[in-house]
């Protein structure tokens, strides 16, 4: 009894979520250029013009270029920091490390704010760069906490015995730390990597009206006129989504990215 | 070597370039915007630099009041129904096996990447005339003909918590997962009922984590931009909307600066309170 109650529990939730999911996924496979559920008619149109429309393609480009080179500069942050941070335990490696996750905790639309005033204070207002140094700094919490939790999970002795048979610590770092770090800076990567991609009030407020990103290609879209190809961007956009998470949970530990059975809390 | 004092420029190598960087593109345009919330308005530019408080005496309008204390309740409640719901939700998740759970959190983690632009997108196709669920509340003959719920209260409610509930899981998964088994076994064995366990025991123990997950819930919903204006009328438009719009369509940056800053204040107040009231509650308690 009890258990059925919870299946239908999680089965309910399950539906909640994924509910829109299924309306989008039909609406992108209508014939015409309707938004009707159920489709009437299939076919993968909206697909293709979303491939080859220079309207969509361009939004496309700009949106993995920013995330691409964004997730880059936050997990160039982020390396040095944790590191410093599980190395020496100084205060101000830990003021740091608080700065860094202040971005995510804020209100968003502050966050933005703040750029977009230092931006046109610099005059860089409206250019891709100012995009992207935004970016990184917003999405710096999610590679900072991961690596941070990567540094953590490394056993001392690990590092002492490098120590002891006689390797500097640039060759400790090389051959020891940093294999055992790497798979936390490819998740971290590809969390800062994804939320990028879709992230719209601090693209729209640092450059909206110059750089198109998808998500604000798709939020004029839908002011000025309903298209299909806005269901099969969202479509494509949880898959890519979906995929990245998959991999990280079939080849990383996910439950313990997420903040799972840490030893040292119990 | 771990745990030691830095010594000498070499040691502080590594930390100098996420310094400037946080420095430069963090601290400096949070300082830039508070500066600008005392600056003076320059029409047709963004701003002068100078010093007044005019801007924030501006924010006493009824309009202003009447928007902050709505986002403040649409933030309240929508967390409200995220924890209540999310907490049993992330409960069943911590006690399936392994596989099963990192399926589940792939799930929750695609929803949560999800932009506010495509929920607000995907719940109006939902709750619309044309593609809606409505249709198949005709389709099953509970309903005679498809209507339109979208905008509204309760759209943009489903939409927000839609947005949050992902979130919601996520922050109270670490906590969840580290609760002994043991403690709502011993429960069980002594003979309370399951319900009963779960709401002595479970909610009892993690009181805390809950009271810092209704905040962190709180302070994330408070920052929807997208789904107020998708969703919602007019009326129900949020603090965070009335920021940008004062940013950018009236190119009062000023104003939307000092607002921004009320809004920070209002909202660390809150968060500080509830944090409080929690702590307070805890050495109340057994």
């Amino acid at each position: 009894m009890n258990k059925a109650l919870r299946y239908i529990f999680l089965g309910v939730v399950l539906a909640i979520m994924s509910g829109p999911l299924v309306v989008v996924c039909g609406v992108s496979l209508n014939a015409k250029k309707r938004l009707f559920f159920p489709p009437e008619g299939l076919s993968l149109r909206w697909y293709v013009e979303l491939l080859t429309q220079s309207e969509w393609l361009i939004p496309v480009k700009n949106s993995l270029t920013i995330a691409t080179s964004s997730s880059c500069i936050a997990l160039s942050i982020a390396l040095p920091l944790a590191y410093f941070l599980w190395r020496y335990r100084v205060f101000y490696a830990r003021a740091l490390f608080t700065l860094g996750i202040s971005p995510f905790i804020l209100p968003p639309v502050i966050t933005a704010l703040g750029f977009l005033s230092f931006w046109v204070t610099t005059g860089l207002y409206g250019k891709m760069i100012a995009t992207m140094i935004s970016h990184a700094i917003f999405f710096v919490t999610l590679p900072l906490v991961t690596i941070a939790l990567g540094f953590e999970s490394i056993d001392p002795a690990i590092v002492e015995a490098a120590e002891t048979m006689g390797a500097d610590s640039r060759t400790v770092f090389r051959t020891v730390i940093f294999p055992m770090v790497r798979p936390y800076m490819i998740s971290g990567y590809a969390f800062a990597f994804v939320l990028s991609l879709n992230e719209y009030i601090v693209a729209y407020m640092v450059a909206g009206f110059t750089v198109e990103t998808l998500p604000i290609k798709i939020f004029n879209a839908l002011r000025y006129g309903y298209t299909p190809v806005m269901a099969s961007v969202t479509v494509v956009f949880v898959l890519l989504a979906a995929l990245i998470f998959g991999l990280i949970g079939r080849f990383g530990d996910l439950p313990k990215l997420l903040g799972a059975l840490n030893p040292e809390n119990n | 070597m771990i745990g030691e004092k830095p010594r000498g420029l070499r040691a502080h190598l590594p930390v100098i370039y996420p310094a400037l960087m946080l420095g430069i593109f963090f601290v400096v345009p949070f300082g830039t915007m508070v500066a600008v919330s005392f600056f003076h308005r320059q029409p047709g530019a963004f701003y002068l630099p100078g010093f007044e408080l005019g801007n924030y005496r501006a924010l006493y309008t009824a309009l202003f009041g009447r928007v902050l204390v709505f986002s403040l309740f649409l933030a309240g409640l929508s967390a409200a129904v995220c924890v209540s719901l999310g907490f049993p939700f992330t409960y069943f998740i911590t006690r399936m096996q392994r596989r099963a759970q990192v399926v589940w959190l792939v799930i929750l983690l695609s929803v949560l990447s999800l932009s506010e632009v495509i929920i607000g997108f995907a719940r109006s196709l939902l709750l619309s005339r044309t593609a809606g669920l409505s249709n198949l509340l005709v389709w099953l003959g509970l309903m005679d003909q498809p209507a339109s719920w979208s905008p509204g209260f309760m759209a943009l409610l489903l939409g927000i918590c839609y947005l949050a509930f992902p979130y919601t899981v996520l922050v109270l998964y670490p906590p969840l997962s580290r609760l002994d088994p043991a403690r709502p076994e011993a429960a069980l064995t002594l003979g309370a009922s399951p319900l009963r366990t779960f709401f002595t025991v479970v909610v009892g123990s993690l009181r805390n984590a809950i009271v810092a997950a209704f905040v962190m819930v709180f302070v994330f919903t408070l920052g929807a931009y997208l789904l107020p204006q998708l969703l919602g009328r007019p009326q129900h438009w949020t603090l965070s909307v009335l920021i940008t719009d004062q940013a950018i369509y009236q190119s009062n940056m000023p104003l939307s600066a000092a607002m921004a800053i009320f809004f920070m204040a209002v909202s660390l107040l809150l968060v500080a309170l509830t944090m409080y009231a929690g702590q307070e509650k805890r050495a109340a308690g057994p």
